[in-house]
């Protein structure tokens, strides 16, 4: 097996990080609360800044030790400040989220999201010998599916702003792996971004909450001129 | 090999003695958890020892099933026993007579006739209690073939003993992301086989609410302490398989001198320990599973368990 294949410790931790933000997708698919969706990102993303370390110290690279930081700061702190910030009711006050599957349902679509990620990715990896490639490439292609996945599943405007959060998780996860010396200022610009994108989006939601009382997507899908009493 | 058999029954005596002391451990810390004092844990041994000096009731309604099935169940955990290491690192002389899936056979066995021995009563409950157990059962199957399945693939074998080695040899196959998975669901299922708390409460005493203990409600006396016993002693068994075949195969005794496999039994039971510990922090931080909610629940570990199939058979190709 090629797997067998002596490895550092660090990749070794990397891979035991991978499995383990699989997991954690797997995990955002499977809550029903959006305070729970939520926590399990910044587990997935505290991962995602271990995994970038790790990597890090292994090919010696001191941009990675950056995007560690940068992603601690933004995903880990910033954002879950921001969502608390903006959308404090929805968080704590939402419980069961309408969704378009069941949950064994939508965990079989993922499911079959990470093995088709797995199938697509399979012709790359036979000409890469690399190790961390191997694993960080698919299980990031899972991500950036399973998330993009519910984006579409979820009715719900938190989940489904994790939902994209996600998939640039599984994209940065898979990123890390294939340019480790991406300029700095590039990734700079992502983590800016997604810290506007959660202000934008949380913004959006409250004032949607504020005017018609719900933020579920599945519902607003009729043009109303008046504040509509909620079912 | 006469000495492989006494280690191999060594391991029979392990489980049969330190199973009550698991169970009581566990109970004991979960009450001090929530600041109650709790039971000694050498309760469950006075408890064994009360049932087996009080009279026995069997109902005249009830077939040979009802009479033979408290043996079955108190038996085949030690069947499973000498088929796993508890103690020892190397295969002992009854390893190759099964492997894991032998092992899962083993234990539903017991819990088939558990099963039927609650319907031959003809106590309301008792039917109740089996039907769950066999719809948790039912549910949990696929997982137990995948996980199954799965380390055999990673292993090229089904002998937990190879099993243990290949972990041990292979850190990269030990940190790869099917091992993790594989583990998840491995947890998961013991907590649905044990009916641990997410799936079913162990302390309850609801009848109605009851999944694993209705069945247990008609027998009496030595009946019933062979029951209680060969319930702690599957769990300790599931636990056993978890961390020496899967988790943590360190601390075994690697040599054949009696002074190592006396110094395996104290590291075997810190590591039981700490997974007891791990057990408390799940039971204490998460209600009871609604009946119907058990299917997401295993419906979960199915899925880790395919995602390890499908990873494991990736990475390896």
């Amino acid at each position: 097996m090629s797997m067998s294949a002596q490895i550092s410790a660090p990749e070794a931790l990397n891979t035991l990080s991978a499995g383990l933000i699989l997991l954690s997708a797997f995990a955002m698919v499977a809550t029903r609360q959006v305070q729970g969706v939520v926590r399990y990102f910044v587990i997935q993303s505290l991962l995602l800044a271990a995994s970038c370390f790790l990597l890090g110290f292994a090919l010696h690279s001191v941009h990675l030790y950056a995007l560690g930081a940068i992603t601690i700061i933004a995903k880990v702190v910033a954002i879950p400040w921001v969502l608390k910030r903006t959308l404090a009711r929805e968080l704590y006050v939402r419980r069961e989220i309408e969704q378009a599957f069941n949950i064994p349902a939508s965990l079989l679509w993922a499911l079959l999201l990470a093995i088709v990620s797995v199938l697509l990715v399979g012709p790359i990896m036979s000409a890469t010998p690399d190790p961390i490639i191997r694993i960080n490439l698919p299980i990031g292609l899972a991500g950036v599916l399973i998330g993009g996945f519910s984006l579409v599943a979820r009715r719900e405007a938190v989940p489904q702003l994790i939902g994209i959060l996600a998939m640039e998780n599984g994209a940065f996860f898979a990123g890390i792996a294939i340019a480790a010396d991406l300029p700095l200022i590039a990734e700079l610009m992502v983590a800016f971004n997604v810290i506007l994108i959660v202000v934008i989006v949380g913004l959006v939601a409250r004032n949607i909450e504020e005017t018609i009382g719900t933020t579920e997507a599945g519902a607003l899908q009729e043009l109303k001129e008046e504040p509509v009493s909620w079912r | 090999m006469k000495q492989t058999i006494a280690y191999n029954f060594a391991q029979v005596l392990f489980v049969l003695a330190f199973a009550p002391l698991y169970s009581g451990v566990l109970s004991r810390l979960k009450e001090m958890v929530q600041s109650k004092r709790g039971p000694s844990i050498f309760q469950p041994y006075r408890d064994l020892w009360k049932l087996f000096h009080k009279d026995q009731i069997i109902s005249s309604e009830t077939t040979w099933i009802f009479r033979i099935t408290p043996y079955l169940v108190f038996i085949t955990p030690l069947f499973v026993t000498i088929l796993i290491p508890v103690l020892t690192d190397y295969p002992l002389v009854f390893a190759f007579m099964g492997d894991m899936l032998a092992g899962g056979f083993f234990l539903a066995l017991g819990g088939f006739f558990a099963a039927l021995a609650a319907v031959d009563t003809g106590n309301p409950y008792g039917p109740m209690g089996a039907s769950r157990t066999r719809m948790v059962g039912f549910l949990a199957e696929p997982v137990f073939m995948i996980v199954f399945f799965t380390v055999s693939f990673v292993a090229q074998s089904t002998i937990p003993y190879i099993v243990q080695q290949r972990w041990i040899a292979s850190p990269a196959a030990f940190f790869s992301p099917a091992h993790v998975l594989l583990l998840i669901a491995f947890l998961m299922l013991i907590l649905a086989e044990g009916g641990r708390i997410p799936v079913d409460n162990p302390a309850g005493h609801f009848e109605l609410a009851m999944i694993d203990e209705s069945k247990g409600l008609e027998f009496s006396g030595r009946d019933a302490a062979l029951m209680k016993w060969g319930g702690q002693m599957k769990f300790l068994v599931l636990g056993c398989i978890f961390l020496n075949v899967l988790l943590a195969p360190w601390g075994l005794a690697q040599g054949r001198a009696i002074p190592q496999i006396l110094i395996a039994v104290p590291l075997i039971s810190i590591k039981l320990f700490l997974f007891v510990l791990v057990l408390l922090s799940i039971e204490t931080s998460l209600a009871k599973l609604r009946l119907f909610r058990i299917s997401e629940f295993l419906g979960a570990a199915f899925i880790a368990s395919v995602t390890a199939m499908i990873t494991s058979i990736f990475f390896a190709s």
